[in-house]
C-alpha cells in the first residue's frame, strides 16, 4: 500500500517535471439560453493569477500555459460565477455557457422575458409576471390556464383547482416560494391557498419531472416563486388597483421591494380583494361573494457565497358558495337538474351568508445557503405551515351560526438539498426532507368529523443528476425514497364499521366502544419509491426535442383513506377505505419545440399509466331519514391518460400576431373498461393580437375559448323514486353539458409617468356575447349556469 | 455567522414552540346534535276508533342501516283523522325533542304529506305560523272508501317557498328549500 502511494506521487511529480509550457487554451463564453457570445466576461485564470475579458465574440485566447490542470473563474454582470477546471495536454478550444438565472444574483435588471425555469428536459412552462398580472383580481387556478393543457375543477367561480393533464388535488404539489403547500388539498372544494399577487413568476411542470419537491406528484408541479432580489441598492413598487362590474368586486394590492449592494433586500406584499354576488347571464348567483386577503413579507441576505431568508405570508379567503347548490336529498337535486334555473334567485348583496367556508392559512420559512468552492451549493430550510379551515352548512337552532367544519392543519417541515456543480459537464443535486403533520378536527362543531385527528411522519431521501453529454445532448436521472406513516384516531359508527368489513379486518384498532360509536386507531406505514429521466436533445439553433419517463408513487390521502359521511352538496354518501394502497403512476412524455423569429410551436405528448388509481365510484344506495342517497366509495382502478397539448404563435408582421393553444385529452379506466369522470373536453383557443409600441405599447387582443362536449364520461345514472310526484325518475348526474364557444377581449397601454414610475392601464371584458354556459369541470354545473358578461378595469402602477 | 447562529436558534424555538400539541389524549366522541332519528305520525279518530301512529327511526344517522318504518295499522274508512307529527332525536339521552326547534322557527319549515294516487285520502293543514302560512304539525286526515297498497310520504322541507303556488294547501312540487326529512309510509284503508 505504501509503495502504492508512492508510485502516484512519483508519477505525479513526473507529470509536473516534464512540464510542457507552450499549450494555447481557446475559450468562448456563451450564453447557455440561446447561445449567444458573452463579451467582457471576466476570466480569472487560478494558475496564473491573472485576469483576461473576453472579447466581442465572447472570445478569449490564454498562451503559454503549462501541461496540467487550467482552473478558471468566469464571471459576468447578470450570470451566476463560474469555476471551471480542464486538463491541459495539448492546445484546447472550449465553449463554456454561463447560467444566467438558475440563481437570483448579480442581476442588475429583471427581465421578465427571462424565465427562470426548473428542470431542463420536463414539460415545463413558465408564467411571467406580466401574464400574471392579468389575474390580479382572479385565482391561481384561473391563471395556470394560460398554459396549454392545463384546466381547472371549480366549485362555482370562486372555488378553482387547478388539474394539469387532468389531474389535481393530491396528485399536484404546489410550491409556494420553495415550500410545498400543506392546506387540505385533498378536496375538490379546497382550493389551493395562494394569493396570486404575491407571485412574480410560475412554472407549470407537467408530470414529476423534478424530484427534489416529492416522488407523488402524479399530474404535475405548480412551482411560484417570488420576485428576485438585486445586487444593487435600490427602491421599487407596484400598485394594482381593479374594478369588474360582475360582481362589482374590486381589488387592490401593492407590493414595496428594497435591495442593498450589500445583498439585504425585503420585500412586503399585501392585497384585499372583494366581490359581491356574480352573475350569470340571465340571474344573480345568490351568495357567490367572497372576500381575500394576503400578505407576505420577505427578507434576508443574498450573497455569492452565502445567504439567508425569512419569509412569512398570510392568506384568508371566506367565500360563499351558491345557495341554491345547499341541497337536502337526491329529490331536490332532481329538481335542482330540472329547473333551469336555480331554486334561489336573491337581489345583488356583498353578504356572505351560509353556506361559506373561511380558510385562513399562514407559512413561516427560515432558508440558509453556504457555497464551498470547487465543490457546490448547500441549502437548509424549515417551513411552518398552520391551516384553519371553517365550512359553515346553513343549520337550524342554536348551531346555526357553528362551522360544521373546523380542521387545523399543522406541518413542519426541515429540508436539507445539497448542489454539486462543480464539473462542466456534471451537476449531481441530492437532498433528503422530514415532515410532522398534526391535524385536529373540532369537535365542537355538533357534526361528526369528516377528516380525523391525525398525525402524519414523513421522511424523504433524493439524488438528482444532470450530464451534459454533448454541446446538444442533455441528459438527467433522479431517484427518490418517502417514507410516510399515518397514525389517526377516528370513531366509526359502529354499523358502518361492520358494513365494510373492517371487525373482520380491523378489529385489533379498536380501542374505545362507546355503543353506537367505536373509537379506533389506524397506524399505516407507506414506502415509496419514485425514480425519474429524461433528455434534451437539440435538433438546430432552432429546435429542441425532449423526452422523460417518470415513476410517481402516491400514498392514499385522509380523505381517500377515511371519509365517512354525507356530502351536502353533492347529496351523496362518500366513503373511504382502510385498504387502500398506493398508486403508481408510469408516464412517458416527449415535446418538440420550435422557435424562429416569427414562429414558435410546442407540441407535448403524453401517456401516463396509473395502477392502483383512486377514485370515488359509486357502488350503491343506502336509505335515510332524509330519503335515499347513492353511496359513492374510495375504489382502486387501472388507468390509462394520454393526450397531446398544442400551442403555436405567429407573427405575422410587427404588429399583428396568432396564438393557438388546444388540448386534447383522454382517461380510461382499464378494468371497468369505461372513460374516467372529469376528465377536460377537447378545447381549444385562438387569439389575435395587436401591438404597437409607437403608441404607447399598445395591446388589444380578441380571445376565442371553444371547449368541446366531453362524450368520454362513465355513466353513474340512477334511478329514484319521487314521493312528491309518485313517480320513479333518471337522476343524470353523469351527461356532460354541452359545447361551448366565449370570446374575450384584452387590451391594455403604458404610459411613463415619471423617469420610474411606468402606469399600465388595462381593460378586459370576460364572455363578451353574455353567452349562457356550464362547464362539465364546474361542481355546481346541476344549479345554475355560469358567469356572465365581466368588464374589468385595471391601473397598475410600476415605480 | 452570528446571524446564521441566530437564525437557526429562532428556528428550533418556533419548532419546538409549535410542537406541543401532540399528545395521546384521545378525542372525545362528538354525538351530532342536529340529527332527526324518528319521525311519528299520531292520527287520532275524530268521534273514536283506534288511534294510528306511523313511525320511522333510523338510529345510524347516514350510517348503513336503514331506518325502520313501523304503521300500527289500518286506517278506518270514512273516518276524519286529527294529525300530529313529532321529530326526535334519540341518540341524546333524553331524546332531543327537534319539533320545537321547528315551531320556534315555523317561518322556515313546513310538512307535507304526499299520497299515491287513489288512496282517496285527503289532508288539510290546522296550523300557522306567524304570516298566517301553514306548517303542518297539526292537519286532518280524512279517508273515504277502503283501498290497500296505498302510500303516505311525509317530507319536511328548510326554508321552502311558502308563497309559492300551491304549497300553502300542501302541494310540494313548487316549495324549493331543502329536505330534512323524507318519509314513505305504506298504509290500507279498512273498512
Amino acid at each position: 500500500m505504501k509503495y502504492y502511494f508512492l508510485c502516484i506521487a512519483i508519477s505525479f511529480f513526473g507529470i509536473t517535471n516534464a512540464q510542457n509550457c507552450s499549450l494555447t487554451f481557446l475559450g468562448e463564453i456563451t450564453d447557455f439560453h440561446d447561445a449567444s457570445p458573452i463579451s467582457a466576461a471576466t476570466i480569472y485564470i487560478k494558475n496564473l493569477d491573472r485576469y483576461i475579458t473576453s472579447d466581442i465574440d465572447g472570445k478569449f485566447k490564454i498562451e503559454d500555459l503549462c501541461e496540467g490542470d487550467l482552473t478558471l473563474v468566469i464571471s459576468h454582470v447578470g450570470c451566476e460565477t463560474k469555476t471551471v477546471t480542464f486538463n491541459m495536454n495539448s492546445d484546447l478550444f472550449k465553449e463554456i455557457a454561463l447560467e444566467h438565472h438558475i440563481e437570483e444574483l448579480g442581476e442588475i435588471t429583471v427581465k421578465n422575458s427571462v424565465a427562470r425555469k426548473e428542470t431542463k428536459t420536463a414539460q415545463e412552462t413558465t408564467i411571467k409576471s406580466k401574464e400574471l398580472a392579468k389575474y390580479s383580481s382572479l385565482s391561481l387556478g384561473d391563471a395556470l390556464k394560460e398554459v396549454s393543457g392545463v384546466s381547472s375543477i371549480n366549485t362555482g367561480n370562486t372555488i378553482v383547482k387547478p388539474m394539469i393533464n387532468g389531474m389535481h388535488s393530491s396528485r399536484l404539489l404546489i410550491l409556494n416560494n420553495n415550500v410545498r403547500l400543506q392546506d387540505q388539498e385533498w378536496g375538490i372544494e379546497h382550493a389551493p391557498n395562494i394569493d396570486i399577487n404575491s407571485a412574480n413568476q410560475i412554472s407549470v411542470i407537467k408530470g414529476s419531472g423534478t424530484l427534489a419537491y416529492g416522488g407523488d406528484a402524479i399530474g404535475g408541479i405548480v412551482v411560484i416563486k417570488p420576485s428576485r432580489s438585486l445586487l444593487k441598492d435600490t427602491i421599487f413598487g407596484k400598485t394594482t388597483i381593479g374594478g369588474q362590474t360582475n360582481g362589482r368586486g374590486y381589488n387592490l394590492t401593492t407590493s414595496l421591494n428594497s435591495n442593498f449592494n450589500s445583498g439585504w433586500f425585503a420585500n412586503i406584499q399585501g392585497s384585499f380583494k372583494k366581490n359581491g354576488d356574480f352573475k350569470a347571464p340571465d340571474y344573480n348567483l345568490t351568495n357567490t361573494g367572497s372576500q381575500s386577503q394576503g400578505l407576505s413579507i420577505r427578507a434576508g441576505k443574498k450573497q455569492f457565497e452565502s445567504g439567508f431568508e425569512i419569509f412569512y405570508s398570510y392568506v384568508n379567503n371566506e367565500i360563499g358558495i351558491l345557495r341554491a347548490s345547499h341541497i337536502g336529498n337526491i329529490a331536490d337535486l332532481v329538481s335542482a337538474i330540472n329547473t333551469q334555473e336555480p331554486l334561489v334567485i336573491d337581489d345583488f348583496s356583498y353578504d356572505i351568508n351560509f353556506p361559506k367556508q373561511d380558510v385562513t392559512h399562514h407559512l413561516i420559512k427560515a432558508s440558509y445557503y453556504r457555497r464551498f468552492k470547487n465543490f457546490g451549493k448547500l441549502s437548509l430550510q424549515y417551513d411552518y405551515q398552520n391551516n384553519q379551515r371553517f365550512e359553515f352548512d346553513v343549520r337550524v337552532g342554536s348551531d346555526r351560526n357553528k362551522p360544521a367544519l373546523d380542521l387545523t392543519l399543522q406541518t413542519h417541515t426541515l429540508n436539507a438539498d445539497a448542489i454539486l456543480d462543480a464539473k462542466d459537464t456534471y451537476k449531481l443535486k441530492f437532498g433528503a426532507l422530514a415532515r410532522y403533520q398534526d391535524n385536529f378536527a373540532n369537535p365542537d362543531t355538533g357534526v361528526r368529523r369528516l377528516i380525523p385527528d391525525y398525525e402524519r411522519y414523513d421522511f424523504g431521501a433524493y439524488i438528482t443528476s444532470e450530464w451534459d453529454i454533448s454541446d446538444e445532448l442533455l441528459l438527467d436521472a433522479g431517484i427518490r425514497y418517502d417514507f410516510n406513516r399515518i397514525d389517526a384516531k377516528k370513531f366509526y359508527q359502529t354499523s358502518r364499521w361492520e358494513q365494510q368489513g373492517y371487525d373482520q379486518d380491523f378489529g385489533s384498532i379498536v380501542i374505545e366502544d362507546l355503543g353506537t360509536q367505536l373509537l379506533t386507531n389506524p397506524v399505516f406505514d407507506f414506502h415509496n419509491f419514485s425514480f425519474a429521466s429524461g433528455l434534451k436533445y437539440e435538433l438546430n439553433d432552432q429546435s429542441f426535442i425532449t423526452a422523460n419517463y417518470a415513476l410517481a408513487s402516491r400514498p392514499p390521502n385522509p380523505s381517500e383513506l377515511f371519509s365517512d359521511g354525507l356530502h351536502h352538496s353533492a347529496a351523496r354518501i362518500e366513503l373511504g377505505d382502510l385498504r387502500l394502497d398506493q398508486e403508481l403512476s408510469n408516464r412517458f412524455s416527449a415535446s418538440y419545440s420550435f422557435e424562429k423569429k416569427r414562429l414558435n410551436i410546442l407540441l407535448e405528448a403524453f401517456y401516463n399509466h396509473i395502477s392502483d388509481f383512486m377514485f370515488l365510484q359509486p357502488t350503491g344506495i343506502e336509505q335515510t331519514i332524509r330519503g335515499a342517497f347513492p353511496v359513492w366509495a374510495y375504489q382502486q382502478t387501472n388507468a390509462a391518460l394520454y393526450g397531446i397539448d398544442f400551442s403555436a404563435n405567429y407573427e405575422f408582421n410587427d404588429v399583428l400576431s396568432l396564438l393557438n393553444k388546444s388540448a386534447y385529452i383522454k382517461g380510461d379506466d382499464l378494468k371497468n373498461d369505461t372513460a374516467l369522470i372529469d376528465i377536460p373536453a377537447f378545447n381549444t383557443i385562438n387569439q389575435i393580437k395587436y401591438t404597437n409600441p409607437k403608441w404607447n405599447g399598445f395591446s388589444a387582443s380578441l380571445k376565442s375559448e371553444w371547449v368541446f362536449e366531453q362524450k368520454n364520461y362513465p355513466d353513474y345514472n340512477f334511478e329514484t323514486f319521487i314521493a312528491s310526484t309518485n313517480q320513479t325518475v333518471l337522476v343524470d348526474i353523469s351527461t356532460p353539458p354541452g359545447a361551448y364557444h366565449l370570446l374575450h377581449l384584452y387590451s391594455d397601454i403604458n404610459f411613463d409617468i415619471t423617469k420610474h414610475t411606468k402606469l399600465n392601464l388595462a381593460l378586459s371584458i370576460n364572455n363578451l356575447l353574455d353567452t349562457n354556459y356550464r362547464s362539465y369541470l364546474n361542481r355546481l354545473r346541476y344549479f345554475a349556469d355560469d358567469l356572465g358578461r365581466n368588464v374589468m378595469l385595471q391601473i397598475q402602477l410600476n415605480y | 455567522m452570528k446571524t446564521i447562529k441566530y437564525l437557526f436558534i429562532s428556528i428550533l424555538s418556533l419548532a419546538t414552540f409549535t410542537n406541543c400539541s401532540s399528545d395521546d389524549d384521545n378525542p372525545p366522541p362528538v354525538n351530532e346534535e342536529e340529527v332527526i332519528t324518528t319521525l311519528r305520525v299520531t292520527l287520532i279518530p275524530q268521534g273514536g276508533g283506534d288511534t294510528v301512529t306511523l313511525e320511522t327511526r333510523d338510529l345510524d344517522g347516514d350510517g348503513p342501516n336503514a331506518p325502520v318504518v313501523t304503521v300500527s295499522g289500518d286506517l278506518a274508512a270514512m273516518t276524519t283523522y286529527a294529525g300530529s307529527v313529532v321529530v326526535l332525536n334519540e341518540l341524546e339521552d333524553p331524546a332531543d325533542n327537534i319539533t320545537l326547534e321547528v315551531q320556534e322557527e315555523d317561518e322556515d319549515h313546513q310538512f307535507f304529506y304526499t299520497l299515491s294516487n287513489n288512496s282517496g285520502v285527503t289532508v288539510a293543514y290546522t296550523d300557522q305560523d306567524a304570516d298566517g302560512n301553514p306548517v303542518g304539525l297539526a292537519f286532518t286526515l280524512t279517508t273515504s272508501a277502503a283501498s290497500t297498497n296505498n302510500t303516505l310520504t311525509v317530507t319536511l322541507r328548510h326554508e321552502p317557498n311558502k308563497s309559492a303556488s300551491g304549497v300553502s294547501n300542501g302541494d310540494i312540487t313548487n316549495a324549493g328549500g331543502e329536505t330534512d326529512i323524507d318519509a314513505s309510509f305504506p298504509f290500507d284503508v279498512a273498512n
